[in-house]
């Protein structure tokens, strides 16, 4: 050998080649024909086995109130809290003195899913979704502005909860 | 042109085109099966989108690779950069051409056409592309050409693993040739004769070689895995440690048809195996498929055929998702210590056992087989006792403590 081959200690006896290889075909074969495990993506989206977390952080949603006005009063904790810095506000005010957001934008692309944002917020307004079925044909597309994020209806993450660390 | 002659070319060159496309689409076909059986066996499903039960995905594939852009290395060597997949491409798919595939198929023909004059042709004819008269030496001497695309391509592609990998190839062709010839080499002493047809029809006579020459087989199929580049002994490609080996740097159609020679020989192998050591066409238990020949009879030994092409294609696939690689100087000693020594004592011992039953007076049939099947289970015993104890693969390894 031109290289160094580190030498191993085999047993001399009690080692069978045949019966190994013919072991090893069994079990492939057994695998062959034994029931499979894929989930047929696009139709299956859960299985018995399988279904998606309630705490998952997907893309935002924001909360409506009874007239369909977005829950937010443009407080601007969460573009505060926010590590990924990708919430833009710009907070407006009525005559009657309710303030509302003018513009609302979250950039998907650069958030992080932490969801700070939707733990930060005082009327539970802004939300991380359980959805994860995002492709856009254009990169503009994932700034998602006020209308979209209060017209998005997948349901929304529970985060995590001190009290039921495990989610039951 | 006499009219004979005319139809001899006629029908040949019919024969040789349906054959052709036939692999081709079979190629398509063992792409597909080898990505489904890796996926069961994995537990997965495997490509089943394209078309029913996915069976459209090499078309997909193929479209693919059409399109996708070629590129080539600055280092490479130009000319013999694009010649190797050629060279790598049309040895696997000739070999089929002296392997026959089915029981004469009741053809004669007499006609005339404007222009090109009279066609005649004097049935049956024989299923096999070329019935030429040294069928088993063809294959070495086209099995073994095979190995100049591989190494060509490695050694044009300049680039170091694409090298390692022409030359691993080369030392693994060359170390199995020679077992793979031996274990065919018996297959001479009893048949007589070095064409393919010659030995169905012996094989039909009395029993399938599987069972006369049970230690060839098993030599040969190991041989074959290793001709072919397949796991555990494809060492050429070795995506784990030289990044896909001689192919690396090929792109595109030139890739593919790297893939479409593996998965020809493949298949041609694996029609090899059934006709040397299963029969060939041959349908067992009866002697129906002998007789007068009519088209039923040739539509059934093809089906039986391609059934036992398809078995050992589907061996071949098993194999490969079942056992992991060999070591490159296991590879060689497997090769040079054992299958070597075993292929050369096993022609021996048959030659021998050919030779006492003549003296015997044991006539050539059924009996005659059945008595070389006794003496191969005694072989077969031998060899993988000795073989299973643990001491022949990597045994220079072994470090004895306390004894001597
Ligand atoms: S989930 Fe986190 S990163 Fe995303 S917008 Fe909310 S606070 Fe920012
Ligand atoms: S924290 Fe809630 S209420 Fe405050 S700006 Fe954000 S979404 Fe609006």
């Amino acid at each position: 050998m031109a290289i160094n081959v580190k030498l191993m200690k085999r047993p001399e006896r009690d080692v069978s080649y045949l019966r190994a290889s013919l072991k090893g075909m069994a079990i492939t074969f057994r695998h062959l024909v034994a029931p499979k495990w894929t989930m047929q993506y696009p139709e299956q989206k859960s299985t018995d086995d399988y279904t998606i977390s309630q705490r998952w952080r997907g893309t935002h949603r924001m909360l409506t109130d009874e007239q369909g006005r977005a829950k937010c009063v443009a407080c601007g904790l969460c573009p505060q809290i926010c590590p990924a810095n990708c919430i833009k506000l710009v907070p407006g005010e009525d005559e009657e003195g309710h303030r509302y957001p003018l513009i609302y934008e979250i950039d998907e692309f650069r958030c992080v899913f932490c969801g700070y944002c939707q733990e930060v917020c005082p009327e539970e307004a802004i939300h991380v979704g359980v959805h994860y079925e995002n492709s856009e044909y254009q990169r503009g597309r994932f700034v998602y502005d006020l209308e979209r994020l209060c017209a998005q209806t997948h349901p929304v993450s529970t985060l995590w909860d001190p009290s039921d660390p495990r989610g039951e | 042109m006499t009219p004979e002659l005319k139809g001899y070319l006629l029908v040949s060159v019919i024969k040789l085109v349906v054959v052709f496309f036939t692999l081709l689409v079979g190629v398509a076909f063992v792409t597909w099966l080898e990505r489904r059986v890796a996926a069961w066996i994995q537990n997965r499903l495997g490509p089943n989108r394209v078309g029913p039960q996915g069976l459209l995905q090499p078309m997909a594939d193929g479209l693919k690779n059409f399109v996708k852009e070629e590129t080539l290395p600055a280092q490479a060597d130009k000319t013999l950069f694009l010649l190797a997949p050629g060279l790598a491409f049309v040895p696997s798919l000739v070999l089929f051409a002296v392997i026959p595939f089915a029981a004469p198929f009741p053809l004669s023909f007499d006609f005339s056409l404007p222009l090109l004059g009279q066609f005649a042709y004097a049935g049956p004819m024989p299923m096999i592309v070329a019935d030429v008269s040294i069928g088993l030496l063809f294959i070495l001497a086209v099995s073994s050409l095979a190995v100049y695309g591989i190494v060509i391509a490695g050694w044009a592609s300049g680039n170091k693993y694409s090298f390692l990998g022409g030359l691993r190839s080369c030392a693994q062709m060359i170390s199995y040739e020679i077992a793979l010839g031996m274990s065919i080499v018996t297959v001479l002493i009893l048949t007589g004769s070095v064409g393919l047809t010659h030995v169905v029809a012996y094989q039909q006579q009395t029993v399938w070689f599987v069972f006369s020459l049970t230690l060839g087989f098993v030599l040969f199929a190991i041989s074959a895995l290793a001709e072919n580049n397949r796991l555990p002994f494809d060492l050429p490609e070795a995506e784990a440690e030289l990044v896909g080996g001689y192919h690396t740097e090929y792109s595109s159609m030139r890739f593919a048809m790297f893939f479409l020679a593996e998965y020809g020989a493949l298949i041609t192998m694996s029609a090899l195996m059934a006709t040397l050591f299963f029969g060939g066409w041959d349908i067992p238990f009866t002697a129906w498929d002998q007789g007068e020949p009519s088209v039923l009879k040739s539509l059934a030994t093809l089906v039986v055929f391609v059934g036992k092409t398809f078995f050992f294609v589907f061996w071949y696939i098993w194999v490969r998702w079942t056992l992991p690689r060999f070591r490159y100087d296991q590879l060689m000693g497997l090769g040079w210590k054992i299958m070597l020594p075993v292929a050369l004592a096993y022609i021996m011992l048959i030659a021998t056992a050919v030779w006492a039953f003549d003296a015997l007076g044991l006539a050539d049939g059924a009996l005659y087989g059945l008595a070389l099947f006794g003496v191969n289970l005694v072989a077969l015993f031998i060899v993988f006792r000795v073989l299973d104890s643990g001491r022949l693969i990597g045994q220079q390894y072994v470090r004895r403590e306390g004894s001597a």
